[in-house]
């Protein structure tokens, strides 16, 4: 009762949004532009003929594949980073200017070296989610308080104690912080990604939609599918805010 | 005679700011006997916690030598445990890990073993698989002297360690801290600027001057414990000291 409460004004908005476009449509007798139950209908044809599944499979295996091997990188290069002074000083200038590069920027380039098959955007999801969380990482390991080094260096534990029981956790909460800006981009970057040269993904739904004879209705499911499996995905990564070995940085 | 246990020699410290060399500590030269308790009291801001932090061995004095059973004090070790006003028990690690944080040579049953130990030396048990911000202020307290007790530690150096508990508290660390000595004996540097937790506590008192600080004289406790705070010995005691630290009593 309390939650309907919670989230009736933002149901109350979308409702009043697609009211205005259902009225909207009908009063300019719009030919291209869909209603809301067209998209619906639209929807239920993806979804009868089995598209849909295969696209929706195709987006998730690739930022799967390219977010997956963004963390395995960004993890302990952040950590690296973090902790050795040296190579912070050597790299980070770097990262400074590679990271504001949009990942659609580096299309033609993806294209050279990866051709139009799945490596490109798998290329182009590494390229985008791995700086973020490299530097979340980063800055993680820079903002473990100084009280707690000196607590581990004076209990005299080895190396492998003070990075699995103190640097690592102190920074966890930093890397899922990482994470969750990372597949949020990952997720922006895969539908631009298919749009070229692709023939599956919920990116290359859309571009198809349009040029196979203005499918409108598709485009819009397409983008409110999009929309609805970014949320999904992000409250994933909010579920390991929760992770009990986290929880101390959001506590108080 | 009793050994020295900590030997200062004409120990000098400056800081460089940008208004040139702050000279913080003058000319320091002290002795701590082995199973001694001392106290240092002193104004805040006369050098206090940078007089520990080279005794611990966290810095470097720029002149005079510190020796620990009569060898050259390099680096921290467990040796000697720093215990400070803000506290290092680890956020991430449940009381029990942070236990047995220190036991990296014991064999993994017997770490549980330990932690428990001191876990129920200092009230805490029932709490081992608590996380540190499930935990009150005092408690905190107690977790960090066992983390300290567990490894043995042949000194501790503790640095206004309850100064940030209220009243009631630290009235009862100090007894609990009084009650484990009596079990296990150590050899204690007490930094405070609590002239009746320096009485209460501690077999000899050091008071040093305002910045740049030296010692300007020693107090013997020769009272037995447990020590009455309302006997005439220790007001008389507590007036001496407020004087040399230059407070009125009637203004206190
Ligand atoms: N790392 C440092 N760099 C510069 N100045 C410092 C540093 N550490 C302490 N000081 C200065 O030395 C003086 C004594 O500090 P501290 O030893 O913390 O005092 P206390 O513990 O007696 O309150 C202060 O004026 C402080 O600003
Ligand atoms: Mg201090």
């Amino acid at each position: 009762m309390n939650k309907l409460k919670r989230i009736a004004p933002a149901l109350a908005v979308i409702a009043l949004l697609l009211a205005a476009w259902w009225f909207t449509v009908i009063q300019t007798h719009s030919v291209i532009f869909p209603t809301p139950w067209q998209v619906v209908t639209g929807t239920l044809e993806l979804i009868n003929d089995g598209t849909l599944w295969i696209h929706i499979g195709a987006s998730l295996m690739r930022v799967g594949i390219g977010f997956g091997l963004a963390v395995l990188v960004a993890v302990p290069l952040g950590l690296w980073l973090g902790w050795v002074k040296g190579a912070y000083i050597t790299l980070n200038p770097l990262f400074q200017i590679l990271r504001p590069i949009s990942p659609i920027a580096w299309i033609p380039i993806a294209i050279l070296w990866f051709g139009v098959g799945n490596e490109s955007p798998i290329f182009l999801i590494f390229i985008s989610s791995v700086f973020p969380m490299v530097v979340q990482t980063t800055a993680g390991v820079h903002t473990i308080e100084r009280r707690y080094l000196r607590a581990a260096e004076n209990f005299g534990v080895s190396r492998y104690t003070l990075f699995r029981q103190v640097v690592v956790p102190a920074t966890l909460p930093q890397i899922i912080v990482g994470m969750r800006i990372g597949l949020g981009v990952a997720w922006l970057v895969v539908v631009a990604a298919e749009m070229i040269a692709l023939h599956s993904g919920l990116g290359y739904l859309i571009i198809d939609s349009r040029n196979a004879g203005n499918r409108y209705d598709l485009v819009i499911a397409g983008m409110i599918i999009i929309g609805l499996i970014g949320l999904m995905l992000d409250g994933v990564m909010r579920l390991l805010e929760g992770l009990k070995s986290v929880r101390w940085r959001y506590a108080h | 005679m009793r050994t020295n246990k900590i030997e200062l020699k004409n120990i000098r410290k400056g800081f460089n700011s940008n208004k040139g060399l702050l000279q913080v500590v003058e000319d320091v030269s002290l002795t701590v006997g082995d199973g001694e308790f001392v106290a240092i009291v002193g104004p805040s801001g006369c050098g206090k916690s940078t007089l520990m932090n080279m005794i611990a061995g966290f810095t470097q004095s720029d002149s005079g030598s510190i020796l620990i059973d009569g060898a050259p004090r390099t680096k921290p070790s467990p040796k000697g445990i720093l215990i400070s006003q803000h506290g290092s028990i680890f956020p991430w690690l449940t009381v029990q890990q942070n236990l047995m944080f220190g036991l990296n040579d014991h064999p993994r049953a017997d770490k549980q073993g330990v932690a428990d130990h001191y876990a129920a030396m200092v009230g805490l048990k029932g709490f081992e698989n608590s996380y540190p911000h499930e935990l009150s202020g005092g408690m905190l307290k107690r977790a960090e002297l066992a983390r300290a007790f567990a490894v043995k530690p042949e000194i501790l150096y503790m640095d206004e360690p309850f100064s940030a508990l209220d009243a009631l508290m630290n009235l009862r660390m100090r007894n609990e801290l009084l009650r484990i000595l009596a079990e296990e004996r150590h050899t204690v540097m007490l930094i405070t600027h609590d002239v009746e937790e320096a009485i209460h506590l501690a077999d000899r008192i050091m008071v040093l001057s305002p910045r740049p600080t030296k010692i300007q004289a020693t107090f013997i406790v020769d009272l037995p414990h447990p020590r009455k705070l309302t006997s005439p010995e220790v007001q008389e005691l507590r007036v001496a000291i407020l004087h040399e630290l230059g407070v009125d009593r009637n203004a206190d």
